[in-house]
């Protein structure tokens, strides 16, 4: 592994997400195991700094630090000193000197865990930062799709939702296609970012276009707060014309998988029907995402920028040992 | 490979300074003795389990569940148990040894495990292997093979069925090399040799 922190996909090469998901798949038969638990961070401590609210995420995370048996803290900005206006530099400093193995940051706005990395020894897991980037869910989506369909490359991959506002449409983006999938997006053209086309990721504005031939439908969250009126005019209008339902499935290729980040605007995004049953595979990324946290924790925990240095000058990486 | 997998790749050794300590038709015979062996000193042999340590104990778990099936019509169930995730270096490394699979076909409990390795060395992967067995259950019974024990021990570790005690340096390289279903061999490359490749 090149490097200490894992803050976004567009950092890794091909070979280290491959040996990422490599592991993860032998991280899945220890939590299928009666006893899902294994010594290997045994005294190590993991502090998930979570700035931005965040259940599954933070659950994920801290059942995988559990499962590695490593000590897992908490930190959310409501219990921490953030309401005395510590500002989130010295925050994440004051916990970098009680001397944690990885700290996993979520943040509300891009390019926080960045800037955390940069004056912390511990290395930094982005757990997702505003509309920036989210990797260990472009990851554990890689790895759910690996197990379905056995391969990403040459699998054609549509994402549809709110591209522009989307952390995970931006880590998605970057993983399946530095695994060689090809991918496409669809939504209202509010919703779509103008540089997409740049990415090498073909646009549509019509969902059938976008379906068309796709193994794997990434199905995005809604932000109905935020958005209703001035992104498109009306929730139903919207589930109409980008919600995915059975009947609209068929335009996808045979056996197309759909998926979701989660939680699900039912009825909105996606039936209620798809979002229980298969072939929504919404609870498999949900389980796979422990394996690959699990993963992310056994390759960086511990790694911290001394270790690090001497690592690069002297000795073999990650996969190579 | 005994302590610990695979620190040397088989590439890296050069070919001319590798001498074969066992070759496949030692290794066929050695197989065979440690079949009769396991029967003869257990009296169960219907709570046999073979649990095989990755990469090298697996093709011969295989074929000593074979040969189990040939000499005493027995079906011995093959298990393979990395052992990666119970290491004791893990603390000082700055990277990450690659994982192994782990299969576990059936439950441990009551079974006579017999583990099986390639080569037994400073103990320390049987160690972690039987850390990583008593995750799995309560064995009866905790037994070990190794087709090869080259000495220098760490740990209060004993190897029950050893197919040759070979004579080594702690610096010199030895391994199994050959895949699944291929030939196998053993070879020793002395550390002054692998200084010269």
């Amino acid at each position: 592994m090149i490097g200490r922190d894992l803050l976004r996909i567009e950092d890794l090469e091909r070979e280290e997400i491959e040996t990422i998901l490599e592991t993860a798949r032998h991280m899945k038969e220890v939590g299928e195991r009666d006893i899902k638990k294994v010594p290997t961070l045994r005294g190590r401590t993991i502090v998930n700094l979570f700035f931005e609210s965040s259940t599954r995420t933070l659950t994920s995370f801290e059942i995988a630090g559990k499962r590695l048996s490593a000590d897992v803290v908490n930190f959310s900005p409501r219990s921490s000193s953030l309401s005395k206006r510590e500002s989130i530099l010295d925050t994440a400093r004051t916990i970098d000197a009680m001397d944690p193995d990885a700290v996993v940051v979520r943040h509300a706005v891009a390019g926080v865990p960045k800037r955390i990395a940069d004056v912390l020894e511990a290395p930094v897991i982005n757990a997702g930062d505003g509309a920036h980037a989210h990797p260990t869910q472009a990851l554990l989506d890689l790895f759910t799709v690996q197990a379905e369909k056995g391969r990403i490359d040459g699998l054609t991959v549509a994402i549809v939702g709110d591209i522009a506002h989307s952390r995970v449409a931006r880590s998605d983006i970057a993983a399946f296609q530095k695994l060689g999938a090809e991918v496409r997006v669809a939504a209202p053209p509010t919703m779509i970012p103008a540089e997409v086309e740049t990415l090498g990721v073909k646009a549509f504005t019509s969902l059938r276009e976008a379906l068309d031939g796709a193994d794997v439908v990434m199905m995005l969250r809604i932000q109905l707060e935020r958005f209703e009126g001035a992104l498109f005019p009306s929730i139903r209008e919207y589930s109409a014309t980008f919600g995915l339902d059975r009947h609209k499935l068929r335009y996808a290729k045979d056996g197309a998988i759909v998926m979701h980040p989660g939680p699900v605007n039912r009825g909105v995004e996606l039936s209620h029907d798809l979002a229980d049953h298969r072939p929504s595979v919404i609870l498999d990324q949900v389980r796979n995402g422990v394996a690959l946290r699990m993963a992310i924790l056994y390759l960086f925990a511990g790694r911290k920028r001394e270790a690090d240095r001497v690592q690069r000058e002297a000795g073999p990486r990650v996969g190579e040992v | 490979m005994g302590d610990h997998p695979a620190e040397q790749p088989a590439g890296a050794t050069g070919a001319r300074d590798e001498r074969v300590i066992l070759d496949d038709a030692a290794i066929a015979r050695a197989l065979m003795r440690i079949a009769h062996e396991i029967i003869e000193r257990n009296p169960d042999p219907q709570a046999l389990y073979l649990v095989a340590v990755p990469d090298g104990g697996v093709p011969l778990a295989r074929r000593l569940a074979k040969n189990l099936r040939q000499i005493a019509d027995l079906d011995v169930p093959v298990g393979i148990l990395d052992t990666t995730l119970y290491r004791d270096d893990l603390q000082s490394r700055g990277s990450r040894p690659r994982l192994r699979r782990t299969e576990m076909p059936s439950a441990v409990d009551e079974r006579v495990v017999v583990l099986v390795d390639d080569v037994a060395f400073t103990g320390r992967t049987i160690r972690a292997a039987m850390d990583a067995l008593i995750d799995f259950g309560r064995p009866k019974i905790v037994q070990v093979v190794a087709l090869v024990d080259r000495g220098h021990r760490e740990l209060p570790i004993k190897i029950d069925y050893v197919g040759k005690n070979i004579p080594t340096s702690p610096g010199d390289d030895v391994q199994l090399q050959g895949g699944e279903d291929g030939p196998l061999c053993i070879v020793h490359l002395p550390e002054a040799r692998r200084a010269r490749a």
